[in-house]
């Protein structure tokens, strides 16, 4: 039977995002080499124009929902909500970029480019109505991300940070790849939908037993890109020896975007033989947030007790998909966006704090910021506060309804659990908040220039951000919540 | 099903066992009387003359890569040709789209220099 190809007007739209994004990335690339040193400022404002471009442009996707091309993408609220998210994430570290790459004296169109082209892989897994399509994109979105960990050449750090990232993370591609071969074997589909059916019919549903095979191995691919235990050790690595900008974003677009496939794939595809992989993710989930709230503790690296305090908070967020309800893909949605604001707002005051060549990364180094530069650090300890879970902040309102899902799906250990070790989260960031406000300024906390503009912009904007989260969830919350309705 | 196989099977066998069979049958029957002449690589080549483990100039790695994406390319060239009527203008155009990217990056590679042997 011939397939007609050609895409409609309205499936085009459906990319909208898609295009802007590879059309500006594109542009940058043959932008960069003609033009002066002087200017190559102008690609950097360039990239963030098309970043407001392509959030406009998922507004308008948006009011066209459905599926596209022959089914493999679908726009739908779930799909806006993580393109929307990881293209604000973008927007936020371009912003917190500016003054970073001016300081490491490595400005260039590259950077940007590269940025653009991630999200635009995390844009693609945040629709992926296909398994093709979800390797596809987090293939587009961890090849870029490789190359961005390793953006500064001279740095022995970034390199083998880069080095390392690339080989584990393609070595966990391959177990999803296997995982998605073994899934076509057996259903002779690679579509969701598909697949849901095909398991759904118990007369013609292959063995569960290879079901359940394929769904592992794929669940390996995920976990690594999650940074779930046991496959998160990549993480401290990375964070640590990539730019503090792109420490950033690693942790918090691409990870958005792969919880977003992450829970299409298992809510939907793998939904009937979820007795199966629920008690694997429960392990992974209590593991998670154990390995990384203990190791974060020991930790006097910031951008290594961040990588740490991020592995925590992808066990939170494992907490919500064990829970397995609609509930629970709502928190988890909404606790990306918080996370996102708040991590991201954390790693670029590190990026500004640290200095040229990243000389002040120790927890010492913050010794009264609070008193030289009450602003930066009253933002620091917004993000700080957030990430603990205090009331009136983001962070508070995410773990609340993490664990009210997880309650409500009798998942009480796991909820108590995951309770104790969030409480023993607390001491580390409020460590950071005590060497700030109640130690003797050094010598890096008076030396500290004040932030430029992009990198303010960014900082109040998460700010405000995780507080407006904080007060009013229901803003995102509602939003949250009917999308989780449309995934099936 | 599987018996489609059975020439393929047969065939290996008989490739396993031909070297096998023929190697250890002349090894029986030859005089064996071994020497450092008898023993040099004739016929080969000439005596290895150090490790292989030396290094090269980057560059090599760099126009090997950009050999390979330009072959790729050639290779995602091949299906759309195959059905270049069925596809009408759409497969013209959305080659163009795929040229287009690769020639950008084909500019900025010759704009920073990679194609220069310095």
């Amino acid at each position: 039977m011939p397939v007609n190809f050609v895409p409609s007007g309205a499936e085009m739209l459906r990319i909208l995002p898609e295009i802007i994004l590879v059309l500006a990335g594109t542009l940058i690339m043959i932008m960069e080499p003609l033009t002066r040193p002087a200017n190559k400022h102008f690609l950097g404002k360039f990239a963030l124009a098309s970043l407001f471009a392509a959030l406009w442009g998922s507004v308008v996707a948006h009011a066209n929902p459905g599926p596209a091309f022959q089914n493999m993408l679908i726009v739908d609220g779930f799909d806006t909500f993580f393109r929307i998210l990881v293209i604000v994430v973008g927007i936020l570290t371009v912003l917190a970029s500016f003054q970073y790459l001016k300081r490491e004296q490595s400005d260039s169109g590259e950077y940007y480019a590269l940025i653009l082209f991630s999200l635009v892989g995390q844009c693609v897994m945040a629709g992926a109505n296909e398994l093709i399509m979800v390797f596809i994109g987090l293939e587009i979105s961890s090849i870029a991300t490789y190359v961005l960990t390793g953006y500064l050449r001279d740095d022995k750090r970034a390199n083998e940070a880069a080095i390392k990232y690339f080989l584990l993370g393609s070595f966990a591609t391959a177990f999803l790849l296997y995982g998605i071969a073994w899934i076509y074997g057996l259903t002779g589909s690679t579509n969701l939908t598909e697949i849901r059916s095909a398991l759904m019919d118990l007369q013609t549903s292959p063995s569960v037993m290879l079901v359940g095979t394929a769904a592992a191995l794929m669940l390996v691919g995920f976990a690594f890109k999650v940074s779930a235990a046991p496959f998160q050790v990549w993480t401290p690595d990375v964070y640590q020896g990539a730019p503090a900008p792109v420490a950033a974003f690693l942790s918090t677009g691409p990870k958005a975007a792969a919880f977003a496939i992450f829970v299409r794939v298992y809510a939907t595809a793998f939904d009937s033989i979820s007795a199966r992989w629920e008690p694997l993710i429960w392990i992974s989930a209590l593991l998670t947030m154990v390995i990384g709230n203990f190791a974060a503790l020991v930790q006097n690296n910031i951008k290594r007790l961040l990588a740490y305090s991020s592995i925590a908070h992808a066990g939170y967020l494992l907490v919500a998909m064990t829970a397995h309800s609609e509930i629970g893909i709502a928190a988890i949605m909404f606790y990306l966006a918080a996370y996102a604001l708040m991590n991201v707002g954390a790693f670029a005051i590190v990026a500004h704090f640290s200095r040229r060549r990243e000389r002040y990364l120790q927890v010492e180094d913050l010794a009264g910021l609070g008193w030289k530069q009450p602003v930066t650090a009253g933002l620091f300890a917004i993000f700080l506060l957030s990430l603990i879970g205090v009331p009136l902040t983001a962070g508070f309102f995410g773990k609340f309804y993490i664990f009210k899902a997880a309650l409500e799906a009798d998942l009480l250990w796991l909820t108590i659990l995951g309770l104790l070790t969030s409480a023993v989260a607390a001491y580390y960031y409020l460590r950071i908040l005590v060497v700030m406000y109640m130690h003797e300024a050094g010598e890096p906390a008076s030396t500290l220039p004040p932030p430029g503009a992009g990198l303010k912009t960014a900082l109040w904007a998460s700010a405000v951000g995780t507080l407006i989260l904080g007060i009013f969830p229901s803003l995102v919350l509602d939003f949250a919540g009917r999308s989780a309705t449309l995934l099936k | 099903m599987l018996e489609g196989y059975i020439p393929i099977f047969i065939f290996m066998a008989v490739a396993l066992a031909f070297p096998i069979v023929a190697l250890s049958l002349s090894k029986l029957l030859r005089p064996a009387a071994p020497s450092v002449t008898k023993l040099e690589a004739y016929e080969c080549g000439i005596q290895a003359s150090g490790g292989a483990r030396g290094r090269y100039t980057v560059r090599f790695y760099i126009i090997a890569i950009l050999f390979v994406i330009f072959d790729v390319e050639a290779v995602f060239l091949f299906p759309w040709a195959v059905r270049y009527r069925q596809l009408g203008w759409f497969g013209v155009a959305e080659v163009a789209v795929f040229l287009g990217i690769l020639i950008v990056g084909y500019i900025w590679a010759y704009k920073k220099k990679a194609l220069e042997w310095v």
